[in-house]
């Protein structure tokens, strides 16, 4: 199976506004923009539907773990933890500056921020040991990881994937943001991950593949966890880099940005509403 | 001294709920006790360090205290950004049990000698690094770590090293132990170089030269106080050390020494910047870089000066 994001799709309210907030972030004229942008439904849907995790009491031992192992994604995590109300909304224009809260990956310091990671390659391990300890604890918590399509070029990544399948960590699920597109380009040019679903079946995992941006199909998606008894799960999310900014959209560009002016800031927002 | 530790940390498991073993792919049988008493809290990973310090890290940030065994040089080159970014970054109460520090796997080429090791861990922020001198030391060291709350590396000697701590002197991380008095040169050793200080100090003092030893058991915390004290009173701060001249104990102890303003000069015992490129035993190789007890002795007479040292049987002994 192999299914493509429904890109004709209009965004819904509350997906733009969760968008806006990104682009509310880049008032200090960076961040990563089409990495964080292709999150957005992930991170809505786990945050509103999924997750069992308390704002006001983000330690809570009884939550769920949720590690966005691609780190640089943070601006879309912010922009969702805000929404939830574990720091306030007023933190995410001072985004990167000088003594701010939040920086350019996530940061085990914030609320709601499981492990710093953004070097590649450490939530995925980091969270296979989270769910371990989960289940030696006896509780019924489960444990989320969103990995980058880019970030699976990490050995470490398989070999936190060897050790999940051997602990039948049926708690633990794994997200890939495939956005298709890493740093440089295409994932298909840069290093190819194809055929991605088998490798993930191959290493033990059950395996479901959806259209990352239908909110729909994730809420089913991820109530259907763990889609094998004894296994972890892998997700893979079919994703648009820039969703929702129609230039940024598929741009590889957009990546990253150190030089956001306030005019694109302006244009980000048209494109935005234009959806 | 592996064994030591290993034995250790099952008795830390048996009296302590939070404490786990992780293992690298170790050799057959390794702590079957631990294993068979305590299945739960017993892991043996495959040849895996990023993803086992990971899951370390994981593990750690739900209460539990892993120790994690294998070789030196997997634990500090291999899973370097893991074990700054995983272990230290969060500040997690992870131990690694080093083994083979330094020229312990001789016999095995440059690949398997941790000969910079305590220069890579000690540059790491929150990392504490012991370096202890035999295996009673290791089990002190061992049961000092349990609440710990930072990272802390642990390195092996090759086993059967001579006893020379002992309990009486006390035991405490970051505290250097005075094991003989001197007044002519302080030699400050870490590991198992101490055990060959102190038989370099005898064969001093049978040529007239007082030598004290220190032991700097912990290179990170440095116990910057009796360094510094003992290097005052002194025409001659020696340092000796089973690690290359970069990044150890002799480098640790040169920057305190100048930021205390104390210009004493220091006589650096250690192996050169490169990869040594020779075979044979952990003594073998120490005794071709000078760094066996006779040759020490030599050094340190040599660097006072002493006149007549090759007579009174302190010749370089260096080969190869």
């Amino acid at each position: 199976m192999n299914v493509e994001p429904t890109t004709s799709a209009a965004l819904d309210d509350r997906s733009k506004y969760l968008r806006s907030l990104i682009i509310d972030g880049l008032s200090a004229g960076r961040g990563h923009i089409g990495s964080s942008l292709s999150l957005v439904e992930i991170l809505r849907v786990l945050y509103d539907d999924v997750l069992n995790v308390r704002p006001q009491d983000p330690a809570w031992e009884g939550r769920d773990r949720f590690f966005l192992s691609k780190g640089h994604g943070c601006l879309a995590l912010y922009a969702v933890l805000a929404d939830q109300g574990f720091f306030a909304k007023d933190e995410l224009p001072r985004f990167c500056k000088a003594g701010a809260l939040l920086g350019g990956h996530v940061d085990a310091h914030i609320p709601g921020i499981e492990a710093s990671t953004g070097a590649l390659g450490h939530g995925f391990p980091i969270a296979v040991g989270a769910a371990l300890a989960s289940r030696m604890r006896g509780r019924n918590s489960r444990t989320f990881v969103v990995v980058g399509d880019g970030e699976l070029d990490e050995g470490s990544i398989w070999e936190a994937a060897l050790a999940a399948s051997k602990h039948k960590l049926d708690n633990l699920a794994l997200i890939v943001d495939y956005n298709k597109l890493q740093s440089y380009g295409a994932i298909e040019e840069v290093l190819p991950l194809e055929p991605l679903a088998d490798k993930w079946r191959a290493f033990g995992f059950g395996v479901r593949e959806v259209d990352g941006h239908d909110v729909e199909a994730l809420r089913a998606t991820f109530g259907a966890l763990p889609f094998h008894t004894g296994r972890p799960s892998a997700v893979i999310a079919h994703t648009l880099k820039g969703r929702g900014i129609g230039f940024a959209e598929l741009n590889a560009s957009w990546h990253h940005k150190s030089s956001v002016d306030a005019a694109t800031i302006q244009e980000l927002r048209q494109a935005l509403e234009a959806n | 001294m592996r064994q030591s530790a290993l034995t250790a940390v099952y008795e830390l498991a048996k009296r302590d709920p939070r404490v786990l073993f992780i293992g690298s792919d170790l050799g057959a049988g390794v702590l079957d006790k631990f294993k068979s008493e305590m299945p739960d809290r017993f892991f043996m990973e495959g040849v895996s360090e990023a993803a086992i310090i990971g899951m370390s890290a994981g593990l750690a940030m739900d209460g539990y205290i892993p120790y994690v065994n294998t070789i030196a040089t997997f634990l500090t080159r291999r899973c370097f950004e893991q074990v700054a970014v995983d272990l230290c970054l969060h500040e997690l109460p992870v131990r690694l049990l080093a083994s083979g520090g330094g020229a312990v796997y001789a016999p095995l080429g440059s690949t398997h000698m941790a000969l910079e090791d305590i220069a890579i861990m000690r540059a790491l922020p929150n990392m504490t690094v012991v370096c202890p001198a035999d295996a009673p030391e290791m089990t002190r060291v061992v049961e000092a770590t349990l609440d710990i709350p930072n990272p802390v590396y642990i390195r092996f000697g090759k086993g059967g090293d001579p006893v020379i701590s002992s309990a009486d002197n006390g035991f405490a991380l970051g505290k250097a132990i005075t094991m003989r008095p001197g007044k002519d040169a302080v030699i400050f050793s870490t590991g198992v170089m101490t055990a060959r200080a102190l038989e370099a100090a005898k064969t001093l003092a049978d040529a007239g030269i007082e030598a004290s030893v220190i032991h700097v058991h912990t290179v990170k915390p440095l116990d910057e106080r009796a360094i510094c004290e003992a290097a005052a009173r002194c025409p001659l701060v020696v340092t000796l050390e089973e690690h290359t001249r970069i990044g150890g104990l002799g480098s640790a102890v040169s920057d305190a020494l100048a930021e205390a303003a104390i210009s004493t000069r220091q006589l650096r015992l250690a192996f050169p910047d490169a990869f040594i490129g020779t075979y044979g035993s952990q003594d073998s190789v120490l005794l071709e870089f000078g760094l066996q007890p006779p040759q020490i002795a030599n050094s340190i007479a040599e660097a006072l000066g002493t006149r007549g040292a090759r007579n009174l049987g302190l010749a370089h002994t260096r080969t190869g």
